[in-house]
């Protein structure tokens, strides 16, 4: 039997019942990682000794009974959130050797949970790209198709995720980070609302659009997952003091009057045609289980992306400071006096997308920009917010395509930035609303998935994962 | 050419909290480098800041001593600059004209015994840097222990009401006093945990604009603060009499008298400011403002005046008890005690003080408190023991925490009240000094004091002076 390929529900079960051990179902995602690694090159930097003696402990809790249903699962972490004593690099040079004191709350909330860290995963610098060809070490490739990005800057936990190289993984989400390259795997990923999910110990590229979330080979997996992170943090102020529901109880296969808003500016902007008609059919099953299916409009959708790109690199640019070469990471001209040594560190250790954003974060933060730049973008934030409370006093959920296409070639958009930025033209609203997304696989185009994406209102997660698990039980 | 100044105060108090300002490392002082910290105040990647409440409650009940308004939801910014000192790259602060915790309050001072009201701009938060030092030329090392620790900033409002040292001193010490009385800051200027750095203009006399200031560093006592402003508004009219121009500049106060340009001003940073997202906007409503109104104590200014009415204190002496919460506290618990105030006052600002000063004590850190005071006091005040006695029956109490009345006791130092036996003293005395007698008896009164020191003597301190005298009469003279 093949371990690796099977969901953390299954697996649970399989432990639970003595069927296999910890140990035995590390191993043999252990293995698989050493066979498929090479044409994927999903990790920066693998754990397997850290995993064998995880699952071990983990074994020890199955024995004593404790019934966690994360207990010796396997999961991936996007290489952004910090595991004390294992590099956190955030796919950036200059971070090429930085090994936390500290966990994330997320990874140590895993930790309690019992899960088995068996890596840590690629991704676009700072997170900052949607193909993982921003990444400071290597380009991650996309299982279904080795020549094609998983997407990003998640790709890496999408990867490994799509090619069984973990049960679990975690990917963060600014723009579309989780949604865009889980779309292109072909795999489940959620970015659940805005303060749903602590952010300490997440390297931040922009404080108020980050959410961590779960990427998973199925919904249920996802609702797993999604109990096990959410919840408030006395460390992260902006992680909201709410009740979190047990989320696999939304897994109940009825969409049966549900509303479901289609919002018209998602199959409009450039979406490519078979993309529309695989999300449409969706649509249409999911109307024909008996869902309410609206078309609903966002008119200030359109101004997403150049929202986005001012509000995020404005943050970036502030965020990002800290690496001066004073306390850790890469340092070079030392010997200049500090100023120079902070301007060639940081010269030398970025990459050149990471560098644009600062830049032109910088400008639209400084004095005599800032009303025209920030504070414009930031009102037309508030007015965008306004469209997606308007479409929801209608209906229960968007949906909508993911992603404007499947994955691209690598390096096929590499000299069209514009081109690039538009894979997240239809996420990027949603995060600027800081509701909760999904996305699920949908019928494929021409051998290559798509997804789905299902919107919920804030804090409503359980619906995005309702109207997610119908339609994935549809597919049989 | 007559030129006035103005001067524009900014005044730094590190509050009194156990934790930081962002996180939970502790706040006391004089640990070895980079050892009171952690991965949030050295802002590592990943973490987060997550403000003390306590902090913003120190602000509040300052603010409103200020008689500021409270603003319903307090805004934390992010000042970006890149320095070593820096952990983040950013300062977290307060900005704007909105959404400081307190904005346009004022503060009464007394000058020439009248009252001037000193208005304040505005009352913010924030956090404080590491600390570089350079040990060795070309070299430089960096502290951290400082970063991140709570501190409030309290700007004097534009055009400046304070037009002189004197002025801005007394500023200084009524605010160093409410400040004291909430028990937000120690108030200690040469620790730094109070930091003053006023900015200063002059102006022709009746000329309605103001003129290039300077702001001036290092000042890190009451008297460097009147010294340097004079001096500053001095320098600056010279330069504008002679023709020159005021560079915008920081400057340097050196305390042997001089001022010192440090860096231009001119072309100020751009510090990008913006709303830090990390942190949700503090909103503070009624219920909060009116429970922290609460716990406002009287502040100095109303203590002063009615220390003067209420016991009849002169203005300086009550100034003196009043600058101090504890000083203040400590008076009053002696009042409470019965004990005379203005023999209180006299002790606490005498005897005490010095004793205090000497062994650079608070005065709640000794074993002698109101309640010895009163005692004592009524010792005296009943004949029980002499002034004399007094002083060294404090000495021992202020050391040890025994009650005077106990000391007396145990010590046997009650006044000689037994006639016979100064009589018999001051005949001993008589006997001794034949020559001195001789001299009070030829109307040489002067050395009565002589004698009078000799039975005193005898008498190990416990006889009344005004008695032996009487006596010592009557047996010489008649």
């Amino acid at each position: 039997m093949e371990l690796h390929t099977l969901t953390a529900h299954e697996l649970s079960r399989k432990l639970r019942a003595r069927e296999i051990s910890a140990l035995e179902l590390t191993e043999a995602v252990l293995a698989h990682i050493e066979r498929v690694e090479p044409a994927i090159q999903a990790y920066i930097t693998p754990t397997p000794e850290l995993a064998r003696e995880q699952a071990k402990q983990a074994q020890a809790r199955i024995d004593q009974g404790d019934p966690s249903p994360l207990l010796g699962i396997p999961v991936a972490l996007k290489d952004n959130m910090c595991t004390e004593g294992v590099k956190t690099t955030c796919g950036s040079q200059i971070l090429h050797n930085f090994v936390p004191p500290y966990n994330a709350t997320v990874y140590r909330k895993l930790q309690e949970a019992g899960a088995v860290l068996v890596g840590k995963t690629n991704l676009d610098e700072f997170a900052m790209g949607s193909s993982t060809e921003n990444s400071g070490f290597f380009t991650s490739r996309n299982p279904h198709d080795t020549e094609r990005v998983p997407g990003g800057s998640s790709g890496g936990s999408t990867a490994a995720v799509a090619a069984h190289e973990t049960i679990l993984a975690l990917g963060s989400d600014t723009g579309g980070s989780i949604r865009q390259p889980a779309s292109f795997c072909g795999v489940v990923g959620m970015k659940p609302t805005y303060g749903r999910v602590s952010r300490y110990g997440l390297v931040a590229y922009a404080s108020s659009l980050d959410q961590i979330g779960p990427i998973t080979k199925d919904v249920r997996d996802c609702a797993l997952l999604m109990n096990a992170i959410s919840g408030e943090d006395p460390n992260d102020s902006t992680c909201v003091q709410l009740p979190v529901p047990d989320f696999t109880d939304a897994l109940v296969d009825d969409v049966k009057g549900m509303r479901l808003g289609v919002p018209k500016e998602f199959f409009a902007q450039g979406v490519q045609p078979e993309v529309v008609t695989s999300v449409r059919s969706a649509i249409d099953k999911l109307a024909a289980a008996g869902a309410e299916v609206m078309e609903v409009s966002l008119p200030t959708a359109e101004y997403g992306l150049p929202i986005y790109y001012i509000l995020a690199p404005a943050e970036a640019s502030s965020n990002l400071a800290r690496y001066d070469g004073t306390r850790y990471g890469l340092r070079e001209g030392f010997e200049e006096g500090h100023i120079r040594m902070m301007e060639k560190t940081r010269a030398k250790g970025f990459g050149n997308e990471v560098l644009q954003r600062v830049m032109i974060g910088t400008y639209a933060l400084s004095a005599g920009y800032y009303d025209a730049f920030y504070l414009k973008a930031q009102q037309a934030r508030t007015l965008l917010r306004r469209d997606f409370e308007r479409a929801f006093e209608q209906c229960d959920a968007l949906v909508c395509p993911t992603s404007p296409t499947p994955a691209f070639k690598i390096g096929e958009l590499a000299d069209d930035p514009l081109a690039m930025k538009l894979a997240d033209v239809l996420t990027i609203p949603v995060n600027l609303a800081g509701l909760p997304g999904i996305s699920v696989p949908c019928a494929p185009v021409n051998g290559l998935p798509v997804g789905l994406q299902i919107i919920a209102k804030p804090f409503d997660e359980a619906t995005a994962l309702r109207v997610a698990y119908a339609w994935e039980q549809m597919q049989g | 050419m007559k030129y006035i100044p103005s001067v524009g105060m900014e005044v730094h108090a590190q509050l009194l909290t156990n934790s930081k300002m962002f996180c939970g490392c502790p706040t006391h002082f004089g640990e070895s480098p980079n050892t009171n910290v952690c991965p949030i105040c050295l802002g590592l990647p990943g973490t987060l800041p997550v403000p003390n409440k306590r902090a913003i409650e120190h602000v509040i009940r300052t603010s409103l001593a200020l008689n500021c308004t409270i603003a319903p939801t307090a805004l934390f910014y992010r000042k970006n600059y890149f320095y070593p000192d820096l952990t983040k790259g950013y300062q977290i602060s307060q900005y704007g004209e909105e959404h400081p915790i307190g904005t346009l309050g004022w503060l009464e001072i007394v000058v020439n015994g009248e009252r001037k009201r000193i208005h304040i701009r505005r009352v913010h938060l924030e956090e404080d840097t590491g600390k570089l030092f350079h040990f060795v030329p070309g070299e430089s090392e960096v502290d951290y222990n400082r970063c991140g620790m709570p501190l409030m900033e309290i700007v004097t409002d534009f055009p400046p009401d304070i037009h002189s040292g004197e002025e801005a001193k007394e500023y200084l010490v009524q605010l160093r006093a409410i400040l004291t009385y909430l028990g937000v800051c120690d108030g200690k200027m040469e620790e730094g945990s109070l930091r003053c750095e006023p900015n200063i203009s002059v102006a022709p006399e009746g000329s309605d604009t103001l003129g290039v200031k300077t702001e001036l560093k290092n000042l890190n006592s009451f008297r460097s603060v009147v010294r340097g402003i004079d001096f500053e508004a001095q320098r600056q009219s010279e330069v504008l009499e002679s023709g020159g121009r005021i560079a915008q500049e920081t400057r340097g106060w050196n305390d042997e008298g001089f001022s010192f340009p440090m860096r231009s001003k001119e072309g100020e940073q751009d510090y990008r400011y913006f709303p830090e997202p990390d942190i949700v906007p503090v909103v503070i409503d009624e219920a909060w403002i009116e429970s922290l109104r609460a716990t406002l104590p009287e502040l100095p200014l109303a203590k002063w005046e009615r220390y003067q009415k209420e016991f009849g204190l002169s203005a300086y002496d009550s100034g003196v008890l009043t600058a101090d919460y504890e000083t203040a506290r400590f008076f009053e618990a002696c009042v409470t005690h019965k004990a005379d105030p203005k023999s209180a006052c006299n002790w606490i600002t005498g005897e005490l003080a010095a004793k205090l000063n000497a062994d650079n004590k608070r005065i709640d850190q000794t074993p002698f408190t109101p309640a010895h005071v009163a005692d004592l006091l009524s010792l005296i005040q009943n004949n029980t023991i002499t002034s004399r006695i007094a002083k060294d029956v404090f000495a021992e109490a202020y050391q040890n925490g025994r009650m005077p009345s106990e000391i007396v006791q145990s010590q046997g130092l009650t006044q000689i009240a037994d006639e016979t036996a100064l009589r018999s003293m001051a005949q001993k005395v008589i006997g001794e000094n034949p020559d001195i007698v001789e001299k009070l008896r030829s109307g040489k009164e002067g050395v009565m004091g002589f004698l009078v020191g000799q039975v005193m003597k005898e008498s190990k301190g416990r006889a009344n002076p005004q008695r032996v005298q009487e006596i010592l009469r009557e047996e010489i003279l008649t």
